[in-house]
């Protein structure tokens, strides 16, 4: 019964965020669009709102293309890895007090597993897809998913000493609900260096350079069409969701808000997260693209030693005060 | 009964993984046989309530070291298998050889016997968390020898660090001392005799 309960929110969880991934996709095209002094998309549906669901199911019926000299195993597996290792993340995220799915001691570390693992998916891609333009999207996204996990690794440090725990609802608690007890202000730090290890972590500009469209087509995914392609997509914007969700549950206080709200104890969480995925699409419309090398040096030169110092001086303050 | 099925599910996979990473053809089919044994790995690990260690088990093996693997594969780009000569004659020779050592494991298993009893059994470490288990045990009772872990890691990354360093540096005098050759001895070397 326990496990049939269990399976019964897992269902519900994968439906609410599958269509947040379609509606994203929505906010992100309407947001650039007036950003750019344009519509965004408006035929379908009153402002476009059908849109999304015209894409998915237009994607849902085109013809599911493998092109002749991939390694068709990889190729096929390629989406598949990289959704499930996003949408596994989302298990241990607390929504709201008790809205979590697995409420694991190691969460944290559980996070950046997955996330590590999503790479998989992209240079499995680049490399089965036979292709220049795909392998060369594979090898950077690789390389700066190595670069940016460390990077993050260590500033997320700073938050697991001050609360003492990996447990994500843990960490919630121990900012005990006010203004003041949120972890930016302590970690404001960290929270530089997580908010662009995070930018880098999901391949989204001003590091989108494994799909870097004036260089290599569109990097790892030229070779997809219809469906692997949108997997890929929902996949992306999965990885968003989880990155906004961690960024809020360990600088900005989880679930809690200024007022309680009845019937959805989310809502404070999900405005947060919004409120990231918001900036997400801003620095889109904003930023140009860093150079490959310059992308390395900001990494290794400057991310690393700030956080490692970051660590230091946390814990001697903790042990101070 | 969830616990045993699982328990034969993950070692089952090890095992056939691990065939399929010395039998499969393909370089970067074995390293995704490899990831997904690792997997199973870890579920071990979650099975015997060592959460961190599973945790850190993909982190490390599946994050970092098996993407450097790939890495590597992918930068030599190996067109043709390498060809070793046998080490030993004749495969039947070599499978016989396999079996006997694969019965001797066999023969020496029952001699294993449990360890004596720590102050950590897995009652105490679920109540106290495992990761704050192997944080206190590692930082108080050995520390000694964590530290001396953590130095040969750094001797071994400052070697690597001064052996790229010098090959770096013998490519630029090389390369150097060629243009320089070049702007000094223009005249062919039959000239002289």
């Amino acid at each position: 019964m326990h496990i049939l309960i269990l399976l019964f929110y897992i269902v519900i969880l994968f439906a609410v965020v599958m269509l947040h991934v379609a509606y994203a996709t929505y906010f992100e095209r309407k947001i650039i669009g007036h950003m750019q002094v344009r519509m965004g998309p408006m035929e379908v549906g009153w402002h476009g709102l059908l849109q999304p669901i015209a894409d998915g199911v237009k994607c849902f019926f085109k013809e599911d293309v493998i092109p002749e000299n991939v390694d068709a195993f990889g190729f096929r597996m390629a989406p598949v890895v990289s959704l499930a290792a996003m949408v596994g993340a989302l298990a241990v995220l607390p929504f709201a007090p008790g809205w979590v799915i697995a409420d694991i001691d190691i969460g944290l570390l559980y996070i950046f597993a997955m996330s590590g693992l999503a790479s998989y998916g992209v240079i499995l891609a680049g490399w089965s897809s036979n292709s220049k333009f795909s392998f060369l999207g594979g090898l950077r996204s690789m390389a700066q998913v190595i670069s940016y996990e460390i990077a993050m690794g260590l500033s997320l440090v700073g938050v697991m000493l001050l609360s003492g725990s990996l447990n994500l609802t843990t960490i919630v608690e121990a900012q005990s609900g006010t203004f003041g007890g949120m972890y930016i202000f302590p970690q404001i730090i960290a929270f530089g260096i997580f908010f662009v290890a995070m930018l880098a972590e999901t391949n989204r500009v001003p590091f989108d350079l494994p799909e870097a469209e004036a260089e290599l087509v569109s990097g790892y995914s030229t070779e997809y069409s219809g469906m692997r392609y949108a997997i890929f997509f929902m996949a992306e914007y999965v990885g968003m969701l989880v990155m906004s969700a961690l960024g809020t549950i360990c600088f900005f206080g989880g679930w809690s808000g200024p007022f309680a709200v009845p019937f959805f104890p989310a809502l404070w969480f999900v405005l947060k997260v919004y409120a990231f995925m918001f900036v997400f699409i801003w620095i889109r419309a904003t930023m140009p693209r860093y150079r490959y090398d310059q992308l390395m040096e900001l990494g290794w030169k400057w991310l690393i030693p700030l956080a490692l110092a970051n660590i230091v001086v946390t814990a001697v303050c903790k042990v101070l005060f | 009964m969830f616990i045993p099925i699982y328990f034969w599910y993950s070692a089952f996979v090890i095992v056939l993984c691990g065939l399929l990473a010395i039998s499969l053809r393909n370089p970067v089919h074995s390293v995704l046989a490899v990831l997904v044994l690792f997997f199973h790995m870890a579920g071990l690990y979650l099975l015997l309530q060592a959460e961190f260690l599973a945790a850190v088990q993909i982190i490390v093996y599946a994050g970092a070291i098996l993407v450097l693997y790939l890495f590597v594969l992918f930068l030599v780009n190996l067109k043709e298998e390498l060809k070793v000569s046998a080490f030993v004659p004749g495969v039947w020779l070599g499978r016989g050889i396999a079996a006997g050592l694969f019965v001797l494991l066999l023969w020496a298993l029952p001699s294993f016997t449990a360890g004596m009893k720590g102050s950590w059994p897995s009652a105490a470490v679920t109540q106290a968390g495992h990761t704050k288990a192997l944080g206190a045990e590692l930082f108080t009772q050995y520390l000694l020898p964590f530290e001396i872990a953590g130095t040969i890691l750094l001797v071994a990354l400052i070697g690597g660090l001064v052996l790229a360093a010098r090959v770096g540096q013998a490519d630029r005098t090389e390369k150097t001392a060629r243009s320089a050759g070049q702007e000094t001895t223009p005249q062919p070397r039959e000239e002289q005799s």
